[in-house]
Parts: C-alpha cells; structure tokens; sequence
C-alpha cells in the first residue's frame, strides 16, 4: 500500500496537455445553454423569447470569457472541466432564478444573482492572481479558523429568518457568513491534519478492532468540533452543521485511514441527532415531515413544503413540463433559494435532474481526482476537502427536498438563490482550479 | 518544485493507506451519495408519479384541467362558452342561455364537478382525450395540451324553447324524439336553475349551489331523464301494442270482450272507470282508448299476459338500467313478476310501472315509426376544435317493437284520441296529431297531486312519412285546479310539435 504512486493521472501522456481549448469551446457551449433556457423561458411564457435575454446572454458569456482568460493567463494547466461546469451550474440556476422572478413580478431576483455571480467570478479572478500557490493557505490556517467562528457567531445578533439565525442583514443586503466559514474551515482542517496526521493515526490503544486515538490528540479537534455545532445547532441551521460534520469526519478519514475516526464520528453525530430533534421542535418537525412528507394531507390540514416539493418534482416526470410551464410557485417560500431544485425537476424533468447530477458529480470528481494527483498533504487534503464539500451540501440540501433526508436549509451550490453561496462556491473552485494547475503541470525536466 | 513531506505522499504512516487511497474512498463515498439522489429522483418522478400527482392536495392536475378555454356544447349555436378567471383556475363555464338548456348540458363547476354531458364528454372539452391527439407519442413528449373538443348536440333550439315556455312555471318534463333517427329534439326540465352561477369558486358560487341544494322544488333533478313518474293512461299504447301484437285484438273497432265490471283476478275489487261511458260491456279497442278505460284496458292486459305484456314493454326501454343517450337515463321500471290483478293495474299504468318521460316518448316514437324503437341519442357528433370531426353518431335500432300493421293501428288509436277523445288539446290544424293522455295517481292512498302526462306524435296532414316528432310531457305538482293530461299535458306537447312541424 505504500507504494501507490506509479499510476498518477498527470504522468499519463494524454494527460499532459493543457487542454485551454477544450475548455473555451466547452465554457461557450455552457453559455449556450444558458442563453437556450433564458430564451425557452420566455417563449414558453409569453411566446416569444424574452427582450433582455441578450442582456443575461452577454453578461453571462463575458463573466465566462473573462474567467476563461484568467485560467489561461495564471492556471495554463488547470483541469478544463472545472470552469465550464462551474459556469453552467451558474448559467443554469440564473436561468430558473430568472423563470421562477415571473411568479414574483415585485420581487426580482436575477439581477442580484447576475450581481452576485460577477463578484463571484472577480473573486474567481483574484484567486487565481493573488494566490499563486496554495501551500501559503497553510500559513492562516488557525487564523482562518478564528475568523470562521467569528463569522459563525456573528448572525447570533441578528433576527433569526425561517427559524434560523444564518443570515446577517446590512441595510438591503443580507449574507450567510456560514458559507464563507466552510472555505476557511476546510482550509484549517487540512493545515491541522497535513500536520498532525502520523500523531493522529499512530497513537491510541485498540478497543476492539478499532484502534482509537489519543485523547490528548482527540481533544483538540473535538473542541473545535464541539464549537462549530455548538453555535450552528444554537442557531438551528441544521444543514451547516450537518456539513461542517460530514467534511471533518470525511478529512480525518482521508487523512488518517482511521475507520475508528468514523465509528467515532458516527457515534457522535447519532449522538447529536438525537439530542437535537429532542430539544428543537424545529428539528422534530422536520423529522416527522421527512418520516411523513403527506401526513398532513391525511389530517385534512394540506400540503407542507415537503408534500409541495414532491408533488413538483412528480409532475416533472422524466421530461419535465418545460420551463415556465411548472407550477413550483405551490411550494410558498424560498423557492429560489432552498427549494429550486423542485423547479428544475418539475420543469426539466428526471433527465434535467440528472443532467445537475451529473454536473456535480464530475465536478466533485475532478476535485478529488486534483486532491490524489497534488503531492503536498495540505493540497491533497484541501482539494479533497471542498470537493467533499460540494458533494455533502448537494447531498444535504437536494435530499432534504426530494425527502431522502430531512429537509435542512441550504443552499444548492452555485445555483440557488444566495449570494454567500454563489461567490463562496466561485472562491472554492478557484482553489481547484489553482491547485489542478500544480497537479496537473509537468515536471520541469519532463516539459523541456 | 518543492514538495514538503515528499514521503507522506505516496503512503500513509506505518504501512496505513495513503491518501491516494483514502481520496479515493472518500471520492466513492460521495459519488454513492450523488447515485442515491439520483435513485431518490428517479422514484419520486417515476415511480411514485401517478400518486402523487393524484394526490388529493396536489393543485396541478385541476390548474391544468382549467388552463385552457374548455370546449363547448353546441346546438346550432354554442349553448356554453368559457371566461378567463384571472385568477389560479384560469378559465371557467359560461352558458350562453343556461337555464333553457340546463337539463341538456348539466354542469360544469370548479367546485362541484361537472354532469350529464359536461360530465360524460368531460376529457374531450378538457381536451385530454386521446382521440383530440395530433401524434400521441410526440404530445406526451412535449407534453402539448390539446384545445378542448366540442360536442354537437342533436337538440333543436327552437324545440327546446316551445317545451321550456310550454312548462313556464310549472314543474315538469319534456322530452322529443325524431322517431326515425331516435335524436332527442328537446329535453326539458322544470324549475330549472343556471349552471354557469355555479361554474367558479366564488362565495356566490357557493351560496347559489347550497340554495339550489336546499330548494324543495329540486331544480336540478333532470326531470326529462332522471326521474320516473307512474305514466298512468299513457302506458295503455303499451297494453294496446301487446293486445295487438299478440293477437289479442285483432280489430280496435270490434268489442273486446272485456266484462263490466272488471273484477281483478283472485280480488274482490272492481276495476274502476273515470268516464261513465267505460261502464259497459261490448267496448272497442278503440272505445277504450279514446275513453281512457281503466276496466278495458286492464283485461286486455291480463289477456295478453305478464310475458308478453313484459316483452313489450322492454322494447320502449323500461327495465333498462344502462339507457345512455349518452347520458344515463333513470330505468323505467315494469314489474316481471306479478299476480293477475298487479298486472291488470300495471298495464293501465299504476301499481309499481314507472316511467322517465324519455321513456314515454319512445313508446310514442315507436308508435310513430312502425314499431322502430330508435335508440335515444343527445349527441350528433364529436369534433376538435378546429371543427373537424372526431366521431358522428348514426341512428342506432334499438328494438323492433311490433310490425308495421300493429303500428297503423295503433296510430289509428291515438289519432282517435286526439280527434275524438281526451286528447283534443293536441290538435294542430294541418297536422296528423296522435296522442295518450294520462292523470297518474300517486302517493298514499293517492293523495298525492295527480301527475298529468300526454305523449304524442304529429305529421303535415297527409303525409305517409314517419311522424318528424313524438314528444312525452309530464306536468307534475301543479296548483292547478283541474289536474288531467288533455288539460294541462297536451298543450305543452302540442307547441312542441308545432315548433318542429313550422322548421
């Protein structure tokens, strides 16, 4: 097992080119698409295609060229599939923000999201040439993690939405500082397991077939653990904490090989659950809408959220309605943010869903794909880090609607409703895509 | 390049798995995790589909059923049309005269569902029926809602009216018949109400619908289809067709042989009389018919017997539970098993017969067209809504009642009535008017208001073609003070007859 490096992607030849083109043809046909939806939207509507669609068009296919741009100035050999799945993930949820504003004539939100993704795509930029290596995150790594808890804290002061105290509200402008705390937690996760990783795997005595770790090693983490929950759970925002855990326990793993780590983190979160939908009837409702999403059809008091999302995504069927033609307005709130995912597939179908899926799904991949190809503990665990993170929060968040899982407010990266969350998920792949550059890059030698 | 723990890279510590190892297993764990949601996706939106988009709280089923204008019902002009609603049930039933044909369309509410042709033709006005397809295949995949058909009715406007304005303010039926073809020209029921003031879902909507339920006079009782009435004298052209078809009566104007009194088999009760000229011996078929004569009558349907007398009647559609026009029509009811002195009332009309007005009129359409029973038919034809057709009805025999010699006589019968007899409220100058009256008793102890009935046919005099029209009235609870069915019965069918023999 020690010896696994002979088959690494980037050595394989094929692999060695930077593929840029690959990349502009595929961000253009992302940009299609986009365009194609905008202009479905309206036809499907009004019966003709909408007048700012060459607007959104535009400014969409600018931000992408832009971003395009910057790669190949400042990442020449960065993985061609991030940036495109990236800008149709976006493209494809402003595309429904824009559809789903049609319900809501007074309240637009496409525009604030087309905002929001060109403060994303700066950031994406910024990224790129400020940080020209990845192992400098190392160095703010606990100072991250002091600002993460600061930023987690922070909404504790402010009036609780839904029922969650996540968001911040400065004058017309409201954020969930939780998104950005998850970029700086996983950046401090990796720094403290790319340091501590032998102590953590060694030592510890064996129960059973489990060998557990050290106390004095355990404590640590767990405090910090205990704290990020702590607050999240003191806010009821279910779905952070829930990621927060899955990330830590999923980076000790990979960091460890320890499976006691997860029998332990298994043990804990069914700890906490418990504990949680015992105290919070906010948490227990959610529990009993998930266990019985139509049960209060049956007591003749209507459809909850839950039964209004599946009866959305049902209708969909396998080809969807058509965009425009679904009625996911029936879901009440948060339409755009939490719960857009009913639109897509009461509009595009299964075969859209899985297409989003899909989309995911390769971008995860690439991400950890980056993590096994770097050679520095701190880029392996980083990048497998936020990939995870993608792949927890589409979990979390997608589950809960289709009622895999108790429905946890989040956000459904890059496409929801949710500036935090846009410009957060722009900055984590800005960091795959910077540290694919490093691990995709021939050695020196080799390249000459 | 620097690489800063060169050794941690390719193992883990001590011979543990490296990250290259964990990475992966952690990368398969989340791809498990993206493969569950997307089974997740595929049981809701496949194969949980049909119950949930049945789901009784689900909206999208009824917001789609009204997001398009429903198709109408036509009768020469549309009798329905549709509004938009601007609100979440986009478009909702219009009636262009809903009261005058209410007992025609029946309703169609968002509230309440929707009735008799609204309710039959329901997926062709929605236009979810398959035959509206273009390409089915390629509609369920671009999942392109049909504009709602029509449904060409075979009611006659200027028909419907004179029955309408012949019950006025009485309460009451009207059905019409083409003998020939078995098309219904008018089907009348009075009170009537309107079905386009319980179309929607406002509260007058609802206020409407909870009077029209309270309403004692029942106004939205199908009168003319679903409701039976004891046709008392009027089922004597049935006793009178049997007598003659089975060989009974061979001449109407020879005596029958029927006794005076008539004594009811196995009782000690006397058939009675309203007409002292019934209380003697020595009758005619004839006599009896255009006296109305309970006695003689009676004992002609004891003579012909209850299997014959059975037989007969089925042909004009009693005891038929499944009598669509393609509305469903109450079963007319002729008991099969009874003792000699049930079936001599039953073959005057009382005991338990019991009639829809449709009914009656297809004994006289039968009458009418030589013992052809045509099968009643509302509806002439389907179409799309681009006019073209989806289906046409043909006239449909229903039964061959008797030959065309028991027809004759049996025409011969009811002319005599109308000339001569009871039915003289019926005559139109210029016209051959056969016809039966009928003062049906009911209630306990018959106590209740008598019901009047006339059922007829007309003809251009002269004409040997099949009669153009035959039409059943019943006049029920009426406050007028002489209650028989040449009085109040014949009129309304004489003004329906003459509005078909002026087209």
């Amino acid at each position: 097992m020690a010896t696994e490096s002979v088959t690494r992607p980037a050595r394989t030849p094929g692999a060695r080119r930077p593929r840029r083109w690959t990349e502009l043809l595929l961000v253009l046909a992302a940009v299609g698409l986009a365009v194609f939806g905008y202009v479905e939207v309206g036809v499907d509507i009004d019966g003709k295609a909408p007048p700012d669609a060459a607007q959104y068009g535009a400014a969409l296919g600018v931000l992408a060229l832009v971003a395009h741009g910057a790669v190949r100035w400042r990442a020449r050999w960065a993985d061609p599939l991030l940036l495109p799945i990236a800008v149709l993930l976006n493209g494809i949820g402003l595309v429904v923000i824009y559809r789903l504003d049609r319900n809501t004539p007074q309240h637009e939100a496409a525009p604030t999201q087309l905002l929001w993704s060109t403060l994303g795509v700066g950031l994406f930029i910024a990224v790129l040439f400020l940080l020209r290596d990845h192992r400098r995150l190392q160095r703010y790594a606990y100072v991250g993690a002091f600002v993460a808890l600061v930023l987690l804290v922070l909404p504790v002061f402010f009036p609780p939405v839904y029922g969650s105290r996540i968001w911040i509200q400065l004058g017309p402008l409201s954020f969930q500082p939780g998104e950005f705390a998850k970029v700086l937690l996983a950046v401090f996760f990796a720094a403290y397991l790319a340091a501590h990783r032998d102590a953590l795997a060694l030592t510890g005595r064996r129960v059973l077939w489990f060998r557990l770790p050290l106390g004095r090693v355990l404590g640590p983490v767990l405090l910090i653990w205990a704290a990020f929950v702590g607050v999240l759970v003191l806010e009821t925002d279910l779905g952070t904490s829930l990621l927060f855990f899955g990330l830590f326990v999923v980076m000790l793993y990979v960091a460890t090989a320890r499976t006691g780590w997860i029998v332990i983190g298994l043990l804990l979160s069914a700890v906490a659950a418990v504990g949680v939908g015992w105290l919070s009837p906010h948490v227990h409702g959610r529990v009993t809408d998930w266990l019985h999403p139509l049960a209060s059809i049956e007591a003749g008091q209507g459809a909850n959220q839950i039964a209004q999302s599946l009866f959305a995504f049902a209708w969909g069927g396998q080809l969807g309605t058509g965009l425009g033609l679904g009625h996911s307005a029936l879901i009440g709130f948060a339409t755009k943010s939490d719960f857009i995912l009913a639109t897509i597939g009461e509009e595009l179908g299964l075969t859209g869903l899985l297409a989003v899926f899909l989309l995911y799904a390769v971008l995860v991949s690439r991400g950890f794909r980056t993590g096994i190809a770097l050679r520095d503990p701190f880029g392996r665990l980083l990048a497998i880090g936020l990939a995870a993170l993608v792949a927890i929060q589409v979990f979390v968040v997608a589950g809960g609607v289709l009622a895999l899982i108790p429905l946890t407010g989040m956000t459904l990266p890059f496409i929801a409703q949710g500036g935090s969350s846009v410009v957060t998920n722009w900055i984590i792949v800005a960091l795959l895509v910077r540290m694919s550059d490093l691990a995709r890059r021939p050695d020196p030698q080799e390249e000459a | 390049m620097r690489l800063t723990r060169p050794e941690g890279t390719n193992g883990g510590p001590q011979g543990l798995p490296g990250i290259s190892t964990t990475g992966r297993r952690a990368g398969t764990f989340c791809m498990l995790l993206i493969v569950a949601l997307a089974v997740q996706a595929t049981r809701v939106q496949v194969f949980q589909k049909q119950e949930l988009d049945h789901n009784s709280a689900n909206q999208r089923a009824v917001i789609q059923r009204y997001a398009q204008p429903r198709g109408n019902l036509i009768a020469g002009q549309p009798l329905t049309g549709s509004k938009a609603t601007g609100g979440r049930l986009a478009h909702q039933r219009t009636y262009t005269d809903g009261p005058l044909y209410a007992a025609v369309t029946g309703y169609s509410s968002q509230l309440y569902g929707n009735t008799q042709l609204e309710g039959v033709y329901d997926d062709l006005l929605t236009g979810t029926d398959p035959r509206l397809a273009g390409w089915a295949v390629w509609d369920a995949i671009t999942r392109q809602q049909q504009p709602g058909g029509d449904v060409v009715t075979t009611i006659d406007p200027a028909v419907q009216r004179a029955a309408m304005q012949g019950l006025g303010s009485q309460k009451g039926a009207v059905a019409a018949i083409e003998p020939a073809t078995g098309r219904i020209l008018a089907l009348a029921s009075t009170p009537s109400y309107d079905p386009g003031a319980i179309a929607g879902t406002g509260t007058a909507d609802q206020d409407t619908w909870k009077r029209l339920q309270a309403d004692p006079d029942q106004p939205m009782l199908n009168r003319a289809l679903r409701q039976i009435y004891p046709p008392g004298s009027t089922f004597k052209v049935v006793t009178a067709a049997a007598a003659l078809a089975a060989g009974v009566v061979t001449d109407i104007e020879s005596p029958t042989g029927a006794p005076y009194p008539y004594v009811m088999p196995g009782t000690t009760t006397p058939l009675t009389n309203d007409t002292s000229a019934c209380n003697q011996e020595g009758l005619s078929l004839d006599d009896a018919m255009t006296l109305s004569c309970n006695s003689v009558m009676g004992w002609l349907g004891v003579q012909t017997g209850l299997d014959r007398m059975t037989a007969m009647a089925k042909n004009f559609g009693f005891n038929d539970a499944k009598l669509d026009t393609p509305v469903r029509a109450a079963r007319s009811n002729f008991d099969t098993t009874m003792n000699a002195s049930q079936l001599a009332l039953s073959s005057i009309g009382q005991y338990d017969t019991a009639a829809t007005p449709l009914t009656m009129a297809m004994v006289a359409a039968g009458a009418a067209a030589d013992g052809q029973v045509m099968y009643p038919q509302l509806v002439d034809r389907l179409t799309k809504a681009d006019g073209s057709q989806v289906r046409l009805m043909h006239p449909v025999l229903y039964r061959q009642a008797f030959g065309p010699g028991v027809a004759q006589q049996l025409r011969r019968l009811m002319v005599d009535v109308v000339q001569n007899g009871t039915g003289g409220n019926a005559r139109i100058p210029g016209a051959e008017v056969g016809g039966k009256t009928g003062t049906a008793q009911h209630g306990v102890d018959n106590t209740g208001t008598p019901y009047a009935w006339f059922i007829a046919w007309a003809r251009p005099a002269g004409s040997t073609a099949t009669p153009p029209v035959a039409v059943a009235v019943v006049v029920a609870d009426s406050q007028a003070s002489d209650i028989t069915g040449g009085g109040l019965a014949a009129p309304i069918a004489k003004a329906v007859m003459q509005s078909v023999l002026d087209r």
